[in-house]
C-alpha cells in the first residue's frame, strides 16, 4: 500500500470527508497516520470535531483497534519559514524577508512556491524518520486541491527544478517529485454519480498518467441506497394502488379520496428516481471503463459527523481500501 | 411548516434593470455556480439585453449547451435564441495565459514586451498557477467593461481555495508593489551587479544572497529581469485593478451567492454574505440551487415509513380496503388491535404471490397484456372488479416502495430545510430565490432556460418545507 495517498475530486464531492476516512482507516489496528489539510479552509478540524487546526501536527483521533491519526493544516507562509530555518537556519533573516514582504511574494505571487512548500512538507512527513530508523507516519494523507488543478498541484516541482536549475530548491523540488511519482505514492479521485464530476474525473485521470502521476482509485461517495424495485412495475392499476395506500390507513382510496390523492405525486417520485437510477448506471459505466478499483461509500443521509466518519472508514477497511 | 419570513429574489427586475451591469455569481465549488450565471445570461439576452457570460470554469459541457465547442479567451456570440431579437448572448472562458500576454503587448513596446514574453518566469506566471487566476479574472472584467459594447457582463468566480480570492487580488498585488521586496529584487538588475549593492543595507545584501542561494542564481536572474521588465506596467496594472474593485463596489453591480441546500456550501455561502458586506459590495441575494419538493408533502416520512410497513406485514394489513373512517394522523394499528383480523390463509396467500410478482411482472393479470405507454398513470382502470389477489399484492408491494421512496424524499426535505433555516437565522434580511433539482445536467439552451425560468420563478418547488 502506497504511504502517500493523496485524494483530490471535484468541490462539493466531499474529498475532505473521503480523506478523513481514509486516515481513519489506514490508522486502524495500531497504524499511524497523518492527515494534511492544504487547502487552509480547516475542513478537517471540523470533521473531527476540534478546534481549529495550527500548523502543528496534533492528534485528532484514535482508531479502532488503537491507531491513530494526526492532523496537520499546511500554511503556505508558516511552512517556508520552517523551511527556511530547518534547511539553512535563517530563524531572523527569515523573519526579515517576511518584513520585506518576500514571504507574500513567495507564497502568493511566485509561481508554485506555495505548491512547492504544500508538497514538499507532506513528502517530508512521508520520508520522516524516528530515532529508531522507524517512519514516524506508517500513512500519509492528503486532502488536495480538486480535480481541476491536481495534476498541475502535483506537478509544480517538475515546473520549479526546470526554473531553478541549480540551488536548494531545484534538489528539493527533484526529490518531492521523486516521491510523487513513484509507488509511495497514489492520487484517488472522489466523484459522484453525476454527469459533470464523472466527466471531470474521466478527464483528470487522464491528465495524471498524461504527466507520469500514480492513479490509485475511484471513490464514489454519496451513493444512495435503492429504495424500491426498478424499473417501478407498469402493470399495477391506480385504483390498486389506492386501495392498498388506504389499505396501509392513508386514507380512502375512492376518488379525491386520501389516498387516491397520493397516487399522483408518489408516482411522479418514482419517475424521478428512475430517471436519476438510469443516469447513475451510466456514469458507473464510464467509470468502470477507466480500468481502475472503483468503490462506492453510502450516503450518509443525517449529515457527517464522528460516527459516520467511523463508518466510512469501516467500510473503506471492508473494501479492501485501506 | 413555518412562517417564512424570508424576503425574495426576484431575478426578472434584476436583470432587466438597465442599470444593472456586472452580475457576479460566487459560492463554494459544486453548487452549479456556472451553470447559473450561463441560464441568467441567456434569459437576460432573451429579455432583450446584450449580454456577456465570462465563464472561469472550463465546463465543456455547458459551452456545448450554448452550441459553441469550446470557449476561449474571445466572447463568442450564441445562436438561436428565443425572444423578440433584440437582445444578444455571448460567451467565454478566461485563458490566463492569453489574458497576461494581450496586457503585457498592449502595455509594453514591442522589445520589452518580447523580453518579457519570453522570460522563463513569466512563461510559469502566466500559466496559472495560484493567484494568477485571481487577477486575470478581475483584469478581463475590466476590459471588458471598458469595452462597453455590452449592457451587462455576468462573471462567474474562480474555483479557488477561497472563493472569494479575487477581492483581495488588488490588494495583494499592491502590497507587493509597495514593499520594498520588490525593489531589492529590482535593485541589481537596475543599476548592475556591486554598484547597486551599494545602496542596499547589509541586510538587503544578505537577502538576495539568501534567495540566491536558495532558488539558484539563473532563476533569481530571470525573477529580476522579469521584474525590470515588468517594472513600468506595474503601476497600470495596480491602477487597473484598484479601478476594478471600485466598479465592483459601485452601483450596476450585484453579486448573487449560489448555493445548494448542504451545510459546507451554506456555511461558505454565509461566508461570502459577511464578507461582501465587510468589502462593502452590493449583494443582491443568495441562490438556492437543488432544493427537493415533493407533491406528497402533507404524507409525513413518519407515516409514510409505518404505512410501508403495514403493507409489507401483510397479517395486519386490512384487505377491504376500506379506511375512509380512519380518521388523518392516526397511526396505523398495531398488531394487536382489533383490526388486524385477517386469517392465516389470507396471510398464505398474500405471500406466495408476493414472490410470484416479484420475480417479474409476469404474475399480472390477462387484462394487463398490451399495455401502450407503460406509464402506470396511463393505465387507469376501469373495471376494478377484475381484482385478483396477484394485482393487489403487486400493487401492495409497488405501495409499500412507493412509501420508501416518500420518505426518504421528506427526510430530504427536512435535512434541506434545516441547513437552510441555519442560513436564515444568520441572515434573515438576505432576499433568496430557489431552484428546484433536476434528475440530470443540463444539456441545450432548453435547459438552461428551464433554469432560468426556475430562477426567476423562485417559488419554492412544490413541498418544499
Amino acid at each position: 500500500m502506497s504511504r502517500l495517498q493523496v485524494v483530490s475530486g471535484k468541490g462539493g464531492t466531499g474529498k475532505t470527508t473521503v480523506a478523513a476516512a481514509l486516515a481513519l482507516a489506514l490508522a486502524t489496528e495500531g497504524k499511524r497516520t497523518l492527515l494534511v489539510e492544504v487547502e487552509g479552509r480547516q475542513g478537517i478540524a471540523q470533521l473531527f470535531e476540534a478546534e481549529a487546526l495550527p500548523y502543528e501536527e496534533r492528534k485528532v483521533a484514535v482508531a479502532p483497534g488503537g491507531g491513530e491519526v494526526f492532523a496537520l493544516a499546511i500554511d503556505a507562509e508558516l511552512a517556508l519559514l520552517d523551511y527556511l530555518q530547518m534547511f539553512y537556519r535563517l530563524g531572523s533573516a527569515g523573519r526579515a524577508l517576511k518584513k520585506l514582504g518576500a514571504v507574500d511574494f513567495a507564497t502568493t505571487i511566485a509561481p508554485g512556491v506555495r505548491d512547492v512548500l504544500l508538497t514538499g512538507k507532506a513528502c517530508e512527513a512521508v520520508r520522516r524518520k524516528d530515532k529508531k530508523g522507524r517512519y514516524v507516519y506508517d500513512y500519509v494523507v492528503m486532502d488536495a486541491p480538486p480535480t481541476g488543478r491536481i495534476t498541475r498541484f502535483l506537478n509544480v516541482n517538475d515546473e520549479v527544478a526546470g526554473l531553478a536549475k541549480i540551488g536548494p530548491i531545484h534538489n528539493q523540488a527533484q526529490a518531492v517529485m521523486r516521491v510523487l511519482k513513484s509507488p509511495e505514492t497514489a492520487v484517488h479521485l472522489v466523484t459522484l454519480l453525476e454527469e459533470m464530476p464523472v466527466q471531470e474525473t474521466v478527464d483528470g485521470i487522464g491528465e495524471l498518467r498524461d504527466a507520469g502521476l500514480p492513479v490509485g482509485r475511484v471513490l464514489v461517495n454519496m451513493v444512495r441506497p435503492s429504495v424500491v424495485d426498478v424499473p417501478v412495475p407498469t402493470d399495477v392499476r391506480r385504483t390498486d394502488l389506492a386501495k392498498a395506500l388506504s389499505s396501509a390507513g392513508l386514507g380512502g382510496a375512492r376518488k379525491g379520496g386520501l389516498a387516491e390523492q397520493l397516487v399522483d405525486p408518489l408516482l411522479a417520485q418514482a419517475a424521478e428516481y428512475e430517471e436519476r437510477v438510469a443516469l447513475e448506471h451510466g456514469q458507473r459505466g464510464l467509470l468502470t471503463e477507466l480500468g481502475l478499483p472503483v468503490h462506492e461509500l453510502e450516503l450518509l443521509t443525517e449529515g457527517i459527523d464522528l460516527a459516520g466518519l467511523y463508518r466510512l472508514a469501516t467500510d473503506l477497511r471492508k473494501q479492501g481500501v485501506a | 411548516m413555518t412562517l417564512d419570513p424570508v424576503p425574495a429574489l426576484n431575478v426578472d427586475p434584476l436583470i432587466d434593470d438597465p442599470t444593472t451591469r456586472i452580475i457576479v455569481c460566487c459560492g463554494a465549488g459544486g453548487v452549479g455556480k456556472t451553470t447559473t450565471a450561463a441560464a441568467l445570461g441567456l434569459r437576460a439576452a432573451e429579455r432583450g439585453r446584450k449580454v456577456v457570460v465570462l465563464t472561469i470554469d472550463p465546463a465543456r459541457r455547458l459551452a456545448q449547451s450554448m452550441g459553441i465547442d469550446s470557449l476561449d479567451n474571445i466572447p463568442r456570440r450564441v445562436k438561436d435564441l428565443d425572444g423578440d431579437g433584440a437582445g444578444e448572448l455571448h460567451a467565454m472562458m478566461l485563458d490566463m495565459k492569453r489574458t497576461f500576454d494581450e496586457i503585457v503587448e498592449a502595455h509594453a513596446d514591442p522589445e520589452r514586451a518580447e523580453a518579457i514574453l519570453n522570460n522563463p518566469f513569466y512563461q510559469s506566471l502566466s500559466a496559472g498557477f495560484a493567484g494568477t487566476q485571481e487577477y486575470m479574472a478581475m483584469e478581463k472584467l475590466g476590459q471588458l467593461r471598458a469595452r462597453d459594447e455590452w449592457d451587462l457582463i455576468i462573471v462567474d468566480t474562480p474555483p479557488s481555495r477561497s472563493a472569494l480570492d479575487f477581492l483581495d487580488a488588488p490588494k495583494n498585488l499592491g502590497s507587493f508593489l509597495d514593499g520594498k521586496f520588490i525593489r531589492v529584487l529590482m535593485a541589481p538588475a537596475k543599476v548592475g551587479g556591486r554598484a547597486g549593492m551599494k545602496f542596499l543595507n547589509v541586510g538587503m545584501s544578505v537577502m538576495t544572497g539568501t534567495l540566491g542561494k536558495l532558488l539558484g542564481g539563473q532563476f533569481l536572474k530571470d525573477v529580476q529581469t522579469f521584474v525590470a521588465a515588468m517594472d513600468t506596467m506595474f503601476g497600470g496594472f495596480r491602477t487597473r485593478a484598484d479601478a476594478t474593485y471600485q466598479l465592483l463596489q459601485a452601483p450596476g453591480t450585484a453579486f448573487l451567492v449560489v448555493a445548494a441546500p448542504e451545510r459546507d456550501a451554506l456555511r461558505e455561502a454565509a461566508y461570502f454574505v459577511e464578507r461582501l458586506a465587510a468589502e462593502e459590495m452590493p449583494l443582491a441575494g443568495l441562490v438556492l440551487n437543488r432544493v427537493h419538493g415533493s407533491g406528497a408533502a402533507r404524507l409525513s416520512a413518519e407515516r409514510a415509513l409505518a404505512a410501508a410497513e403495514n403493507l409489507a406485514e401483510p397479517r395486519i394489513v386490512d384487505q377491504d380496503g376500506g379506511k375512509e373512517e380512519r380518521e388523518q394522523g392516526q397511526l396505523p394499528d398495531s398488531p394487536d388491535s382489533p383490526d388486524s383480523t385477517a386469517d392465516a390463509a389470507d396471510t398464505a396467500d398474500t405471500a406466495s404471490t408476493v414472490s410470484a410478482a416479484s420475480s417479474g411482472s409476469t404474475a399480472s393479470s390477462g387484462s394487463t397484456a398490451s399495455s401502450g405507454s407503460g406509464r402506470p398513470d396511463a393505465r387507469v382502470s376501469a373495471d376494478s372488479s377484475a381484482d385478483t389477489s396477484a394485482d393487489t399484492s403487486g400493487a401492495q408491494q409497488l405501495a409499500a416502495g412507493l412509501l420508501r421512496l416518500h420518505a426518504e424524499r421528506m427526510q430530504l426535505l427536512a435535512r434541506e430545510q434545516r441547513t437552510r433555516d441555519r442560513f436564515t437565522a444568520l441572515h434573515p434580511e438576505v432576499p433568496v430565490t430557489e431552484v428546484a433539482a433536476l434528475p440530470g445536467d443540463v444539456h441545450d439552451l432548453a435547459g438552461l432556460r428551464d433554469i432560468g425560468d426556475r430562477l426567476a420563478s423562485g417559488d419554492r418547488p412544490a413541498g418544499a418545507a
